[in-house]
C-alpha cells in the first residue's frame, strides 16, 4: 500500500526524502565497494570473519541474479546460493531478493549482498554511507543497520532450512553481519562485524506475534477501501478502522505518523508526549483525565498513581508560588 | 523525567503554551557568545555546506561553500571559519586573573598549592540544537590532524595554516559540552527543553522552531498552531517556511532549488575554465559570480531564520534570573579553557583519536562527579527542582517544631542538638542517615533519628517505632522527624548564633550530599596496568616521528564522492 501517497490524500504528507546528494553519495559508495568483481568487498569480509583461505582477487563467482518479478529473482537467489555453497568458492551475491514470511504473506527483501565463503558460510553485507570515524559510527544509524540486517539474516535462514530439508549440506548463516562504511572522512571502505543475534531473536519473536494480516482484514467493514483518490474525511474513516497506537517513535519510521499525531493529540493520549510519560502514570490515559485527578477533581485517592500526582501537584504548585524556598 | 515536569507537560498541553521547568537559569550565558547556525551536505561526513556566525545578532557572516565536493573550496571555508572563530577565541585568552590550583608535587608526593592564573572570562558558542554539537565534534575530528605546507612541505592538499589550530579548539569544545552542567558549547534546544516543558514529546523537542513557538507564544494564542505551523508548514513551491535547524537541510530544499543551483555553478565554472580569449571570459566570469550569489543567498534563507531563532532563545532565557550556583560552574568553563590555552601555547599534539585508558577513566569519572553536582546544585538553586527531589523522597521540607539542647559522650562534651521538624514529604529516612541543610551556603549535617508520636513533648523518648509512625501519622498533618545536628556549631561548648534552628523556621533538608567529593586517584598514563592496555603507544615509542596516534588522516584524490 503507498502509504506516503496516503498520507498526502489525508491531509498530513509525511516528511519522509531522501536528498539527491546522499542518494549519489550512497549508490557511488556502494558501486565503489562492489567494483572490481567484489575484490575489496572479499577481502574485508574474509579479514572481518573469516571463512576460509585468502580469496584472490579476480577469482570471486559473481552469478547473474537477474529474472523477472520479485518472486522470480527470489527463485533465481535461491539456486545461485546452493549452486555456490555447493562449489565451496568465494561468491558475491550482488543485491539478491529474498523472502520472509511477515503476518501471512510473503515480503520480499534485497540486501546490499551476500557473501558465500569456502567452507560454506553465508555472510549478510550491508554497506551504509555513514562514516566509521575512528572505528566508530553513530549508534543509531549501526544499530538500524543492524536491525536490517538481522531480518535478511532470518531469511536466509529459511532458505538454508529449505536445503537442509532436500538433504543439502546445511549451509551456516552466520549471525554477525559485515556493516561496510566509508572510513573516516575519506571514501574507503572500513568494515566492521556487527553482531546481530539480539536483532534476530527480536525480531524472530516480534514476526511471530504479528496478527496475521487476514484476521485484521477479517475486522475490518466490507467495501473499505484505502484508494488515495477517495476524499480525505472518507480515507480518515477508513484509516482510523485500523486500530493504530500512536507514539512519538512513529514519526522516524512511519509516513502516517503525522496524521496518527493528530489523531492522538485530539483524542488528548498521553502516549502522543511519550511512552515513558505514560508509564508513569498507570491506569491513566488521557491529558484531562490525568489533570482533573492532578487537581483532585477525579481519579480515585487509592490509586498510588493518582496520590502520586495529587502530591506532585500540591508541591509544584507550592514551588511556582515562591513559597518554598528555604535554607 | 519526574511526574512534576510530566505535569508540567500536561499543563502545557492543555493550555497549549509551554510551562516552566525552572525558576532561574541553571546555566551561564555570556555577555558576548558566538552564534553559529552550520549546514552541511546530506549524505557527506564533514562536508560544510555553509554557515552563518558571528556575536552580532544584526550582522552575522555569511560563509558557503559552492560546491561541497571541491577540497579547495572546503579548506577556503575553514580557513574563513578559523579566521573568524579563532581571534573570537584569542581575545579572551590574555584577560587573566590570579588563582590558585593544588597539584601533586612531583618530589615529595604532596598536594600542594601553586599561583596559576586564570582566564577572567572563557568564549562561549551557541549552536541551535544537539545534532549542531555533534557537527561541531566532527568539524573539529576533520581539522585537528591536518597538515600545512609549514608543518610538513610533503603533505599532499595541505590545509590552510590555521585550520588544524581550529580543529583542536573545537575538538576541546565538543569534548566539553559532554561534561554536565557546562556551558562552553551549548545546544538552544537543550537550554529551552531544560527551562520549559512544551506539550510535546522530548523528541519533537528537539525541532527549534515548533519548541520557540511553544515559549513565545503571546497571551490568546495556541502555541500548539504555532508550532505546528513551524514544523510542517510549506510554501506554494513545497519548501518548509521554517527550515529545520540544520546542520542536516530538508531533502525537498536540497532537491528542488539547492542541487539545481550547484550544477548551474558547476556548468558556469567549467565554461570559464574552457574560455579562450579574455573578453569572453570577463562574461563567464560574471555569470559564474552570479550563480555563487545565487547559492549564498539560498544558504543564507535557510540559516537566517534558525539564528534570529538563536538570539529569540536567547532573549527568553535572559528573562529568567541566573542561578547563583551557575556561576560557579561556569568557573569550572573557565578552567577547562583555560587548561586548553596553556596546552596550546605549550606546544602538545592535537587530541589523539582515542583516549588512553587513564585518560577515558578520569573523564568518564569527572561527567559523574559533574552529574551528581549539578543535580545537588541546580535542587538548592531552584524550589521547583527541590521540589521533584522532595517527590522522590531524597528531601524534605518543614517547620521546627521544637529543638531540645543535647551533647555528646566524651571527655569534652560538643552541642548534639535535637530538633523535631513537621514535614508532610515523605522522606525515604532510616535509622543512621545523613541528612543536610544549607547554612550560609556551607551544608550543615544532621542525623535522622527516629519519627515522634503526635501529642507527646517531641522528645526522643517519645519515639515510636519508626516506619509505624510514618504510617499513622497520615497525609494531612505529616510527620515528625527528630533529627541530631552534627556540626557547623562553632568550637565552644555553646553552639555559635544562628548555627543551630529555631523553632518556627522552616528549612529543606536533603538526603544528598551538597559537594561531590573526588574519587579514588587514578594512576600516570605511563602506569597504565597491563589489564587497561598498559602505557600508551605513544608513550611507548622512543621520540622521533609523530606517534601513530596523530598521524594525518589518509587521503585520496577525492575525499568526497
Amino acid at each position: 500500500m503507498p502509504k506516503a501517497a496516503l498520507a498526502q490524500s489525508l491531509g498530513s504528507p509525511s516528511g519522509f526524502g531522501q536528498s539527491q546528494f546522499a542518494f549519489m553519495r550512497g549508490h557511488a559508495f556502494e558501486a565503489r565497494v562492489k567494483s572490481d568483481g567484489g575484490a575489496e568487498l572479499l577481502r574485508l569480509t574474509h579479514a572481518c570473519l573469516g571463512g576460509g583461505p585468502e580469496p584472490e582477487p579476480g577469482s570471486a563467482q559473481v552469478p547473474d541474479l537477474s529474472a523477472a518479478g520479485p518472486r522470480g529473482r527470489a527463485g533465481r537467489t535461491e539456486i545461485a546460493l546452493r549452486e555456490a555453497t555447493a562449489a565451496g568458492a568465494w561468491t558475491l551475491l550482488d543485491h539478491p531478493m529474498l523472502a520472509l514470511d511477515v503476518a501471512g504473506t510473503p515480503a520480499f527483501l534485497e540486501p546490499d549482498a551476500v557473501v558465500v565463503a569456502p567452507d560454506g558460510t553465508w555472510t549478510v553485507v550491508e554497506i551504509k554511507s555513514f562514516p566509521m570515524i575512528d572505528g566508530a559510527a553513530d549508534a543509531a544509524k549501526v544499530g538500524a543497520a543492524a536491525r536490517q540486517s538481522a531480518v535478511y539474516v532470518l531469511a536466509l535462514d529459511d532458505v538454508a532450512a529449505r536445503m537442509a530439508a532436500d538433504g543439502e549440506r546445511a549451509p551456516e548463516v552466520r549471525r554477525h553481519a559485515l556493516l561496510v562504511c566509508p572510513k573516516d572522512f575519506s571514501n574507503l571502505p572500513a568494515a566492521s562485524a556487527v553482531d546481530v543475534r539480539k536483532q534476530c531473536a527480536v525480531t524472530r519473536r516480534q514476526l511471530s506475534r504479528l496478527t496475521r494480516v487476514e484476521d485484521i482484514a477479517a475486522t475490518l467493514p466490507p467495501g473499505l477501501t484505502f484508494d488515495v483518490a477517495r476524499p480525505a474525511d472518507e480515507l480518515s474513516a477508513a484509516v482510523d478502522a485500523v486500530p493504530a497506537t500512536y507514539a512519538p517513535e512513529c514519526l522516524a519510521a512511519c509516513e502516517l505518523a503525522f496524521h496518527c499525531r493528530e489523531q492522538a493529540r485530539a483524542r488528548g493520549e498521553l502516549t502522543a508526549l511519550g511512552r515513558s510519560l505514560r508509564a508513569d502514570l498507570g491506569s491513566l490515559t488521557t491529558i484531562e483525565e490525568t489533570l482533573a485527578a492532578a487537581r483532585g477533581d477525579a481519579g480515585d485517592p487509592d490509586d498510588p498513581a493518582v496520590a502520586a500526582l495529587r502530591r506532585a501537584g500540591a508541591l509544584r504548585a507550592e514551588a511556582l508560588a515562591g513559597g518554598a524556598r528555604c535554607p | 523525567m519526574s511526574l512534576i515536569d510530566d505535569l508540567a507537560r500536561l499543563e502545557a498541553a492543555a493550555s497549549g503554551r509551554a510551562r516552566p521547568r525552572a525558576t532561574v537559569r541553571h546555566r551561564h550565558l555570556s555577555e558576548r557568545p558566538l552564534v553559529f547556525v552550520p549546514l552541511t551536505t546530506a549524505g557527506e561526513a564533514g562536508a560544510p555546506l555553509g554557515a552563518l556566525i558571528g556575536t552580532e545578532r544584526t550582522s552575522p557572516r555569511l560563509l558557503t561553500v559552492a560546491q561541497p565536493r571541491d577540497r579547495d573550496l572546503r579548506f577556503a571555508f575553514l580557513a574563513q571559519l578559523a579566521e573568524i572563530l579563532l581571534p573570537y577565541v584569542e581575545s579572551f585568552a590574555d584577560d587573566v586573573e590570579a588563582a590558585e590550583r593544588t597539584e601533586t608535587d612531583p618530589e615529595t608526593g604532596k598536594r600542594v598549592k601553586i599561583e596559576t592564573e586564570l582566564c577572567a572570562d572563557a568564549p562561549q558558542l551557541i549552536v541551535p540544537s544537539r545534532a549542531g554539537v555533534e557537527f561541531v565534534r566532527l568539524l573539529g575530528r576533520s581539522m585537528r590532524f591536518r597538515r600545512t605546507a609549514e608543518q610538513d612541505p610533503d603533505a599532499p592538499y595541505p590545509a590552510p595554516p590555521r585550520v588544524p589550530l581550529l580543529g583542536r579548539w573545537l575538538t576541546h569544545y565538543g569534548e566539553r559540552s559532554r561534561v554536565p552542567g557546562s556551558a562552553l558549547l551549548l545546544a538552544m534546544t537543550d537550554l529551552l527543553s531544560r527551562h520549559w516543558a512544551t506539550g510535546q514529546s522530548s523528541l519533537e523537542e528537539q525541532h527549534l522552531g515548533a519548541l520557540l513557538a511553544w515559549i513565545e507564544a503571546p497571551d490568546g494564542t495556541s502555541g500548539e498552531a504555532a508550532a505546528l505551523r513551524a514544523e510542517l508548514a510549506r510554501d506554494a513551491d513545497g519548501q518548509l517556511l521554517c527550515p529545520p535547524a540544520g546542520p542536516a537541510t530538508d531533502p525537498a530544499f536540497d532537491n528542488d532549488l539547492l542541487a539545481p543551483a550547484i550544477e548551474r555553478y558547476d556548468r558556469a565554472r567549467s565554461a570559464l575554465a574552457a574560455a579562450v580569449d579574455g573578453v569572453e571570459a570577463d562574461a563567464l566570469l560574471a555569470s559564474l559570480t552570479a550563480a555563487e550569489r545565487e547559492i549564498d543567498a539560498l544558504v543564507a534563507s535557510r540559516t537566517r531564520p534558525t539564528w534570529d531563532a538563536v538570539w529569540r532563545g536567547l532573549d527568553a532565557l535572559c528573562a529568567l534570573p541566573e542561578a547563583p550556583s551557575a556561576v560557579d560552574r561556569w568557573r569550572g568553563d573557565r578552567w577547562s579553557f583555560t587548561g586548553h590555552r596553556d596546552r596550546v601555547a605549550a606546544g602538545e599534539p592535537p587530541q589523539p583519536r582515542v583516549d588512553d585508558a587513564v585518560t577515558a577513566a578520569s573523564k568518564l569519572a569527572t561527567r559523574e562527579r559533574e552529574q551528581a553536582r549539578l543535580d545537588a546544585q541546580e535542587a538548592l538553586d531552584d524550589p521547583l527542582v527541590m521540589a521533584g527531589r522532595r517527590l522522590a523522597g531524597e528531601a524534605f521540607a518543614g517547620e521546627v517544631t521544637d529543638v531540645v539542647m543535647a551533647y555528646s559522650e566524651g571527655r569534652s562534651p560538643r552541642p548534639r542538638p535535637l530538633i523535631t521538624v513537621r514535614t508532610a514529604d515523605r522522606p525515604h529516612l532510616d535509622t543512621g542517615v545523613k541528612v543536610y541543610r544549607s547554612l550560609d551556603g556551607k551544608a550543615q549535617s544532621a542525623q535522622f533519628v527516629t519519627y515522634a508520636v503526635e501529642g507527646e513533648d517531641g522528645e526522643s523518648s517519645g519515639a515510636a517505632e519508626n516506619s509505624g509512625a510514618a504510617e499513622s501519622s497520615g497525609d494531612g498533618d505529616g510527620s515528625l522527624v527528630i533529627l541530631r545536628v552534627l556540626d557547623k556549631m562553632g568550637r565552644g561548648k555553646e553552639p555559635d548564633a544562628g548555627s543551630v534552628p529555631e523553632v518556627g523556621d522552616r528549612l529543606c533538608w536533603t538526603l544528598f550530599e551538597h559537594e561531590q567529593r573526588g574519587g579514588p586517584k587514578l594512576p600516570d598514563p605511563e602506569d597504565t596496568p597491563w589489564t587497561h592496555g598498559g602505557p600508551p603507544q605513544s608513550a611507548a615509542t622512543p621520540s622521533g616521528g609523530p606517534a601513530p596516534g596523530e598521524s594525518p588522516d589518509p587521503v585520496t584524490a577525492e575525499d568526497v564522492l
